[in-house]
């Protein structure tokens, strides 16, 4: 059976919502969309998510291929404001996309380079990343692993707390911060390696150590057994492919690579 | 008591200097007529609280802006604000960058006379290292560090809302009323455009009463303007306009807020429509799905 990176990177962020329960899942772009929409639809059908909108759905909607928001399996009203009301109690897990993310799993969506007050580039602001790293589970979707996100030094602009002792805030520890899994196109990782260390956790299929550690702007730990990022079940791409039935996913990453990729090709 | 009046009038209530919050999120139900208004009025050095969209990326565009208070600005399906980022790497704006939850406490806290409310949000990140007037206050009930974000206070806010009537009484029909309630309520002065302008027993039925937001002791002044949000969406009246926007971004990067302007701005809100398109263009742009 072949299958896409994209959807093998879906498979593998899915895993994030794992054992969470009634908790609102939130995935910021189209491949954590689709992501946290499979894991709804597989092992965690209490999980919650909303139409990116106003509403809380009972199941997922599609994330392609939509003419209206009406028919939707609306459950409850669920504005902007209310959403921070979820964020502050905790019971939310985000999977977002940062550009930049360094070694103590901070974050930048807000600018790139130059001077604070005169950025080379401007991209978002903060957002809502300082409020969700210190309230709830946070985990980060790469979709180009490489020294540009991975950094050697400290983001340039740290819109997430992580797990940095020089910025732990009085009466804090790094207990109270969840950062869970980060999911790329070479691999998955989380941050169990000593003192909260990022820690290879699985290699996607023909992706080699070396290779994940060469585009790695610092020093991470390897799990014992690394193991291969398990392949999508049939059930899983059937699944995604009616949760995106347009097949935008095929457009997320460059050149839409396949899920196994050919280690003479490089 | 009647508060409707032209937007040149209700847009004459902001000065120069004085600290403004707009209503509405990104590319969505943003009052872009008042905003005109003031690209047209000679205001300037405006302080500017909002959930940003291309209300802020204009307004400092064309120089009306001394300092954003913001968490974003963006326009959703064009993730960079063209004028806004142009602001910010040029230098020629001082920001207040703070997370958007913030925002909204900041918003509350003004609404309720607090000078601050405590939070967690931005312990640990560079809101609190690049905003050195923002205060780690102490709890007198844990012996952890406290934001205390203070009050956002405004002159005026300027809102869109989908109807409303000559007294003040605004309906949101759209699936969010965002933020805009404590906008009004953390405001000196509101000023609320309307799609429509309805008698006032139209509130009488108690759905739409429910789509009442703010009281309407809150609102200064209504201005009665069809298609008043475009570019931005007025769910469930009418979508955000990705053509203009992608004009307006056109325009920015090939000659500046002049080059906009002059194409677009028009000396009055019926110029405008007419320079992108017309009203009956306007309202039947589809709604986003999202």
């Amino acid at each position: 059976m072949t299958f896409s990176l994209a959807e093998l990177m879906v498979c593998a962020a899915s895993r994030s919502f794992e054992n969470e329960g009634e908790v609102l899942a939130t995935g910021i772009g189209l491949l954590p969309r689709l992501a946290a929409s499979l894991a709804m639809r597989t092992f965690n059908p209490d999980m919650m998510m909303t139409d990116s909108q106003s509403f809380m759905l009972s199941t997922p909607n599609p994330v392609s291929g939509m003419a209206s928001h009406s028919g939707q399996a609306n459950e409850n009203w669920m504005g902007f404001a209310r959403i921070f009301d979820n964020v502050w109690s905790g019971a939310r897990h985000a999977l977002v996309g940062p550009s930049q993310i360094d070694r103590f799993g901070q974050t930048n969506i807000a600018a790139l380079g130059g001077s604070y007050e005169a950025p080379k580039v401007q991209l978002l602001g903060v957002r809502g990343f300082p409020g969700n790293s210190i309230s709830h589970a946070n985990s980060f979707f790469v979709p180009k692993h490489s020294t540009r996100v991975f950094v050697t030094g400290e983001c340039d602009v740290v819109c997430s707390i992580g797990y940095n002792p020089d910025r732990l805030p009085r009466g804090y520890t790094f207990d109270d911060i969840d950062i869970r899994r980060v999911i790329t196109d070479l691999c998955v990782m989380d941050f169990n390696g000593p003192d909260k260390q990022m820690r290879v956790v699985s290699l996607h299929p023909g992706v080699s150590l070396a290779e994940v550690l060469e585009n790695t702007g610092f020093e991470v730990a390897v799990a014992p057994n690394v193991a291969e990022t398990p392949a999508p079940s049939a059930e899983q791409l059937a699944l995604i492919a009616e949760l995106d039935p347009l097949n935008l996913r095929s457009k997320q990453l460059k050149d839409n690579p396949p899920g196994v990729r050919n280690p003479n090709e490089e | 008591m009647n508060k409707c009046v032209s937007a040149a009038d209700a847009v004459s209530v902001i000065e120069s200097g004085m600290t403004i919050g707009i209503g509405g999120w990104g590319p969505r139900r943003k009052p872009m007529a008042l905003v005109r208004e003031l690209l047209r009025s000679d205001v300037s050095d405006l302080t500017v609280v909002a959930y940003g969209g291309a209300d802020v990326g204009l307004l400092c565009a064309a120089g009306k802006v001394r300092k954003v208070v913001y968490a974003f600005v963006s326009l959703d399906f064009m993730p960079l604000e063209p004028g806004f980022r142009k602001a910010r790497e040029t230098g020629s704006v001082d920001v207040r960058e703070i997370d958007e939850g913030m925002m909204l406490l900041g918003l509350r806290a003004a609404a309720w006379g607090s000078p601050y409310i405590p939070t967690r949000i931005g312990l640990g990140t560079d809101v609190i290292t690049r905003n050195p007037d923002l205060q780690l206050v102490d709890s007198p009930y844990d012996d952890k560090e406290w934001v205390a974000m203070p009050a956002l206070n405004l002159d005026v806010s300027l809102l869109h809302a989908t109807r409303g009537d000559v007294r003040g009484v605004c309906e949101i029909a759209g699936p969010d009323h965002y933020m805009d309630d404590w906008f009004a309520r953390a405001a000196k002065k509101t000023v609320v455009s309307v799609d429509e302008l309805v008698p006032s027993d139209y509130f009488h039925n108690a759905d739409v009463a429910r789509r009442v937001y703010w009281e309407r002791n809150l609102t200064s002044h209504i201005v009665h303007i069809s298609g008043g949000a475009h570019p931005s969406s007025s769910d469930p009246l009418y979508g955000y306009d990705m053509k203009h926007y992608k004009e307006y971004a056109a325009a920015l990067a090939e000659g500046g807020y002049d080059r906009w302007s002059e194409a677009y701005l028009g000396d009055s809100e019926p110029s405008y429509q007419s320079n992108v398109g017309g009203l009956e263009a306007i309202q039947t742009l589809p709604l986003p799905v999202y």
